[in-house]
């Protein structure tokens, strides 16, 4: 588990940690630096104009009628559209190289399906699903580990976005979108949908893992083991499974096969819930279970409205899950 | 200089002032005059950016610092809705048709729009519609929070817009209330390219007619052309709602991203209508106060033209994100970047006509100066955009949002606060105040760049726009803080702006015909202009009709 690595100091877009937000990051400089010089330029001559122009107290003349100047004219039509046409071949450049790239073989696959709001991600390959936190190894010189995602949505339009790891694909129902990431760096890169989604789209929160192959092997083993059986649980079992709980979510081993809310089959391996609303803590899954709206107001799943001793049996049972 | 208007004054005896006040409020209602309905058409978009710009400040508050309680995400998402929808239909559309309205028939030397009466129809059907969208808040669910306002986002993507995320009535009234003021818009665009194709005065050739003319000319004819998509798009949701189209039904097999091919072919050329006025309006006030003319009319009006065509070539470019194909980015990439060619054709041709000059910084003046810098950045953070891979990023950030209000603030409001100092002593007879004027100027401009500068940073870090909260850590707190203060500062400047113009309304000083030594002919007659405009109809010679008679040794007809 990477639960203690340190987040990037400073997790924005200008420092990438993965081969397409690199290449990005790496336009960005030269589209800034050109923006910067026109915007220098223009404002001289502007500050010039206002300095050198401004009309002198008392002088009421007129200064010369200048109608336009052809060559002028030319001059700073061509001279733009040169630096238009730069900008555009670097530009489509870097689109085919992010757009257009194939997946070694061998490549880790995973889908990550977008939910009003919350993430699925599985590895259809590795029979894993989980939600909120996506693992992925890191990828290195020597062994090029890239991780390429299948994007679909549940319900509305979400856009998969974790800044430092790739610029943002939209997430749409009925269409399949591809990314792709190849992160040289492990440690936990925080992202969130970044496309209007309805009442909780401020709160659909995305982690993204990177391990080192060894840590992303010992997850993937994790995950694929059964689900935990303590018979200490076993009221709060019991309540998971008598109550509507078993109609939107999974458990392993149960009978709830639901696909609204997350997998729990190993709620525990997880840092955060409700999408990363609230960190994974006995008190507040406590509180969720009592009442979602208090922690994530608009949230699609309803107060349970169990007696305080069900809710601590459950609570208990859940605390399980690893 | 009542060169064209005498005369008038017999005429006006006895009108107005000594009528009943509900005499009055009726000829108002009923009126059918260009100037009336150009004024009723900037005071309801004042009032609407009032009520828009409100909204704006609560969403601020909300947001100064992460996980705050004020708003609760419901109501946080119809303002965000409502404050887009209003600013772009009932602030910046009107804002066109009112200085449009007012202007084109002066500035051409006819009496009156082609269609007088399709005019108000215009006016009043974007009034109510304006009127029908705020009803929402009282509408289907009563009157609590902010009740049931659209929450959609004012680019209402499908299928968040479907009946299964949407329930109740609130997208409805999102569709019909801008339909209905589409309706309104429509018929006053083809009444303005009719006035301007046909009604110009003798000796007005299309090669000598004011840039601001022509800018309106091209921006009609846009409204034409786009309003019409977005219709029939608002149509077939509508029957997705209520009649069981499957459309934008995703879950039918229906198409999440026709919706934005739809709404971005309108939507993107609808910059270009909001922002087009501005230009007509720079391109007629730093002439007049540099004290030169326009530097190359004819590659303005090409480069006009120009930008009309390919705007609406571009608007995939809101689409970056959607998944398209490398090709289709790239050629979305190419048609945007091409329009910044010329759009700074235009900058510099505004820069080339302060060359030079002897300029004179009055109040409307400052706005056009400070316009052409803050829109340089605007335009440049735009190029930024048009870069693809750069866009995968910024797309859907604070970089967006701040780039879109140094298009609409920086760009377009500053305009039209510049318009407004400058054609105020026009309409009504009476100067703005000089130095209330500054003051706005000066706080204005300061709140401006202290909310939208530091409103770039949180995109670059990671923070989507919507959002009606966040957490803390993650280094956007520090810049939401300022960006929330510069609001504050904006009010400053806005509370001088209308301290203004209520003060200058009742004891102004009186401003003339002509107190800016303009050239074009609505400064040819009284102030405020009487009814039929002018006496008798003017004959032109040159693009500058008042510097020929100023000028008599020295006509403009001699060097165009």
């Amino acid at each position: 588990m990477n639960s203690g690595a340190p987040l990037h100091p400073i997790p924005g877009i200008f420092s990438p940690v993965s081969a397409p937000a690199e290449a990005i990051r790496d336009l960005s400089w030269l589209v800034i630096g050109i923006s910067a010089g026109i915007l220098l330029a223009v404002a001289a001559i502007l500050f010039w104009c206002v300095v050198r122009f401004r009309a002198r107290p008392g002088d009421d003349r007129e200064p010369p009628q200048i109608y336009g100047s052809n060559q002028i004219e030319l001059a700073w039509t061509l001279v733009p559209a040169l630096i238009v046409l730069v900008l555009f071949l670097a530009t489509a450049r870097t689109i085919y190289d992010v757009q257009a790239m194939v997946p070694p073989p061998g490549a880790l696959q995973a889908t990550v399906v977008g939910h009003q709001w919350w993430w699925e991600i599985r590895y259809p390959e590795l029979g894993i699903v989980t939600a909120n936190e996506m693992h992925v190894p890191v990828s290195d010189a020597a062994e090029r580990r890239p991780t390429f995602l299948t994007l679909e949505s549940a319900d509305v339009v979400h856009s998969f976005w974790v800044p430092q790891l790739a610029g943002k694909t939209d997430v749409i129902p009925a269409r399949s979108n591809h990314t792709w990431v190849e992160p040289t760096e492990t440690g936990t890169f925080l992202g969130q949908c970044a496309e209007f989604c309805g009442t909780q789209h401020a709160n659909m929160l995305l982690r993204v893992v990177v391990d080192t192959p060894g840590d992303f092997a010992a997850w993937v083993a994790a995950q694929k083991q059964p689900e935990a059986r303590d018979p200490a649980v076993a009221a709060g079992r019991a309540i998971f499974e008598s109550t509507s709980c078993v109609n939107c979510h999974a458990l392993g081993g149960t009978g709830a096969h639901g696909t609204f809310g997350p997998d729990l089959t190993h709620l525990m391996s997880r840092e955060t819930i409700a999408a990363g609303a609230a960190p994974n803590t006995r008190e507040k899954l406590r509180g969720w279970i009592v009442d979602p709206h208090a922690i994530k107001p608009g949230a699609l799943m309803p107060a349970m409205k169990l007696l305080d001793a069900e809710v601590e049996q459950l609570t208990t049972f859940l605390l399980t899950l690893r | 200089m009542a060169v064209l208007g005498q005369s008038i004054d017999t005429v006006r005896t006895g009108e107005g002032e000594s009528l009943p006040l509900a005499a009055r409020l009726h000829e108002w209602v009923v009126t059918v005059d260009h100037k009336r309905l150009g004024l009723m058409y900037i005071a309801s978009a004042l009032v609407f950016f009032l009520v828009a710009g409100s909204m704006a400040a609560l969403m601020r508050i909300q947001l100064a610092v992460p996980l705050n309680g004020f708003l609760g995400p419901n109501t946080f998402n119809r303002l965000m809705t409502m404050h887009g929808t209003t600013m772009v239909f009932f602030v910046g559309m009107p804002m066109f048709f009112g200085f449009a309205n007012y202007l084109v028939p002066l500035q051409i030397g006819a009496r009156d729009l082609a269609f007088p009466r399709l005019n108000a129809f215009g006016f009043w059907m974007f009034l109510f519609g304006g009127l029908l969208l705020y009803f929402s808040f009282l509408g289907a669910e009563g009157l609590y929070g902010a009740g049931s306002a659209p929450d959609v986002g004012w680019f209402a993507y499908a299928p968040l817009t479907s009946r299964a995320f949407s329930r109740g009535n609130s997208t409805d009234y999102w569709i019909l209330g801008i339909l209905l003021s589409g309706v309104g818009s429509t018929a006053t665009a083809i009444n303005l390219v009719t006035t301007i194709l046909t009604m110009r005065c003798p000796g007005m050739t299309l090669r000598r007619m004011p840039l601001f003319v022509w800018i309106m000319l091209v921006d009609a004819a846009l409204v034409l052309f786009i309003l019409s998509p977005l219709a029939a798009a608002q149509v077939m949701l509508l029957f997705d709602r209520f009649l069981g189209a499957h459309f934008f039904d995703t879950q039918a097999g229906g198409s999440a991203v026709l919706w934005q091919h739809f709404f971005w072919f309108f939507g993107h050329p609808e910059v270009y209508v909001l922002i087009l006025p501005a230009f007509a309006i720079a391109s007629e006030i730093i002439p007049v106060f540099s004290r030169k003319p326009l530097f190359g009319y004819p590659v303005m009006v090409a480069a006009t033209v120009c930008i009309g065509f390919i705007s609406m070539g571009v608007w995939a470019h809101h689409m970056f994100t959607v998944g398209l194909d490398p090709a289709t980015n790239t050629f979305f990439a190419a048609s945007t970047m091409a329009i910044a060619v010329p759009t700074g054709i235009k900058i510099f041709n505004w820069l080339g006509t302060m060359w030079g000059g002897r300029i004179r910084f009055r109040v409307p003046m400052l706005w056009c100066t400070a316009f052409l810098l803050e829109f340089v950045i605007a335009g440049l953070t735009g190029v930024m955009l048009a870069v693809v891979p750069f866009d995968w990023q910024l797309s859907d950030t604070y970089f967006v949002v701040a780039h879109f209000h140094f298009v609409l603030i920086g760009g377009l409001l500053f305009n039209l606060f510049a318009a407004i100092y400058f054609w105020f002593p026009k309409a009504t007879g009476r100067m703005l105040d000089e130095r209330l004027g500054r003051l706005h100027f000066f706080w204005f401009v300061l709140g401006f760049n202290l909310t939208f500068l530091p409103m770039h940073v949180p995109g670059l870090l990671g923070m989507p726009r919507r959002i009606y909260t966040y957490q803390p850590g993650r280094g956007w707190e520090i810049w939401n803080m300022v960006t929330t203060l510069g609001v504050a500062v904006q009010v400053i400047g806005l509370l001088f702006f209308l301290w203004n113009v209520v003060s200058s309304l009742r004891a102004g000083a009186p401003a003339g015909d002509d107190p800016w030594d303009a050239w074009t002919l609505e400064w040819a007659t009284t102030s405020p202009p009487p009814e039929y405009n002018f006496e008798s109809v003017p004959t032109v010679h040159s693009r500058r009709p008042l510097w020929d008679l100023k000028h008599p040794d020295d006509p403009d007809g001699r060097w165009e």
